[in-house]
């Protein structure tokens, strides 16, 4: 294994085995924030201690012993270019804060690419698990795995009352963080969306954009975790997630078939237009793409549109970001020579599926 | 409106900063925004950090106005990272596991308004370092339910639970005689 295995694909190996549920979620992620307790936390951490934190870890991970997991790949960040770190971004095995800010960061990364654990972002460690459609228990069920398997070769910082120490106040307790990414148009089509949201966040969940803290939902994706992580065990936390996720698969698929019932022809002329777009345009703005690519992928999933792969949403949505058009290309591009590639790939990519 | 940045494209992102009050608009586009930082999808946005620290600034200790039995909490500093109280305050970030103990008199609040009002775990227990734990987690549990029993007067449950104490006792003294 090297880095180009981590960076040559779009869709990692988990995403392409489709899970319970798909057509509406695209894949459920658990990640844990552990700390050692000798060492200072990331942002303070020396040099020295930062790899003194990597080289355990590594160590930790490198016995062949580690059953379910699989090898584990380290990949230092330092040693990596920028575009790399881009790709690994877009493909959400790293996040931005490791890429960007982190001094002595690395990430061991499993042959699947369903693993990932970050070391040294904001804490030592991050213990990511991705599985695709909704899996969340089975998510849980491996990162807890994981984190025992760790936590025998390890001293994480522990406390009885605040559970597991972590360097910012908003992750203590669990460390958990339980994402669910879903696929939403016909919410948003039927200004439902605007109402849910509002509802979701009384609950103690947050809902975000795919790339996390911040960003918007591009394409009608959007992230639903939950904010609380102190005071709840972790199959709580996970179970009031899945069961305001499995609500929404169920509205989602209510307004999908009222779509369906009374505007038919309208759905259809939205969904044709969109995919003439893709197929179609020479210069297209990530933007557009993800909203084009939104509305065919509905069309997949209500087969109105026939013989293209419903992988085709998560995979042009990786594939068409900067770093990844940039890795296709071997150079740099300015945003305007980045629109007129990501079209070109765009259709040969629809092209492709239609032959 | 048109983007601050190339005044061509419509401008689709919008940001206001409010410093001390005053408040700062900036429109531009989304190929200005990634032109200007070449920044990654998540990154160079308003972060929890500075919505922490917003809520942290709030604390009465560390402003400047402080009776002196607060000022001296307000120059608390962790003796493991040497982070100060101010410090956390500003980052809203600790710098080691310490931190935690020594800021613990301050803590509660910022949990409580940060996880729904909770301040104590619930949740896993590292098998290792806190096999103890788990039993003791669940005797609280128990004199808590029995407490609960007790005023709501249903003896006859209470007294159950009490066995059930007791005997939870007895297996911890064996096992430590042991």
């Amino acid at each position: 294994m090297s880095l180009e295995h981590f960076i040559s694909e779009a869709i990692s190996p988990w995403m392409k085995k489709e899970g319970p549920d798909s057509d509406i979620v695209l894949s459920s992620r658990i990640r844990l924030a552990r700390n050692l307790e000798k060492y200072n936390f990331p942002d303070l951490a020396s040099k020295e201690e930062s790899e003194a934190v990597i080289q355990t870890l590594a160590g930790a991970c490198k016995e062949k012993s580690c059953g379910n997991f699989g090898e584990f790949e380290i990949l230092h960040l330092d040693q990596l270019k920028s575009l790399a770190k881009r790709v690994l971004v877009e493909k959400h095995l790293i996040s931005p804060h490791l890429a960007e800010q982190s001094k002595f960061g690395a990430v061991m990364l499993n042959h699947d690419e369903s693993v990932s654990i970050m070391v040294n972002e904001e804490d030592h460690l991050r213990i990511q698990c991705l599985f695709s459609g909704f899996q969340l228990n089975e998510a849980l069920t491996l990162a807890a795995e994981l984190d025992d398997w760790i936590e025998q070769k390890v001293d994480y910082a522990f406390d009885e009352e605040r559970g597991y120490l972590t360097s910012c106040p908003t992750n203590v307790g669990t460390g958990l963080r339980a994402s669910v990414m879903m696929h939403l148009p016909a919410l948003v089509l039927t200004k439902q969306i605007s109402r849910i949201i509002p509802a979701i966040n009384q609950l103690g969940l947050v809902v975000r954009g795919i790339y996390g803290e911040g960003t918007e939902a591009q394409g009608n994706v959007f992230q639903i975790s939950n904010q609380i992580t102190l005071g709840k065990s972790e199959e709580d936390i996970v179970e009031d997630l899945r069961g305001v996720v499995l609500q929404l698969i169920q509205q989602e698929r209510t307004a999908r078939k009222t779509l369906q019932d009374g505007l038919k022809i309208q759905l259809e002329d939205r969904i044709f237009r969109s995919y003439g777009v893709l197929a179609n345009s020479r210069i297209i703005q990530s933007k557009e793409a993800a909203q084009c690519l939104s509305d065919v992928r509905l069309g997949i999933d209500l087969g109105i549109v026939e013989g293209i792969s419903r992988s085709i949403l998560n995979e042009l949505m990786i594939l068409t970001q900067p770093g990844f058009l940039q890795q296709y290309a071997n150079e740099m591009l300015n945003p305007d020579e980045r629109d007129i590639r990501r079209a070109t790939l765009i259709r040969e990519r629809i092209k492709l599926e239609e032959a | 409106m048109f983007c601050q940045e190339c005044h061509e494209r419509p401008a689709t992102l919008h940001f206001t900063k409010i410093v001390n009050g005053k408040k700062t608009e900036f429109h531009i586009c989304e190929h200005c925004a990634k032109e200007k930082g070449e920044f990654l999808p998540g990154s160079n946005t308003f972060s929890i950090h500075q919505l922490l620290s917003g809520l942290l600034y709030g604390d009465p200790s560390i402003s400047g106005t402080a009776s002196s039995g607060l000022s001296q909490q307000s120059v608390l500093a962790c003796p493991q990272c040497g982070m100060t109280y101010n410090q956390f305050a500003k980052s809203g970030r600790f710098g080691c596991s310490h931190c935690y103990e020594v800021f613990d008199s301050k803590l509660d609040p910022i949990l409580k308004r940060v996880h729904g009002g909770n301040t104590r775990h619930a949740g896993k227990i590292p098998k290792r370092i806190g096999s103890g734990l788990q039993e003791k987690r669940e005797l609280e549990k128990l004199k808590q339910a029995m407490q609960q029993y007790i005023l709501n007067e249903e003896f006859e449950k209470a007294a159950e639970t009490r066995d059930q104490i007791r005997l939870l006792e007895k297996q911890k003294h064996r096992e430590k005689g042991e």
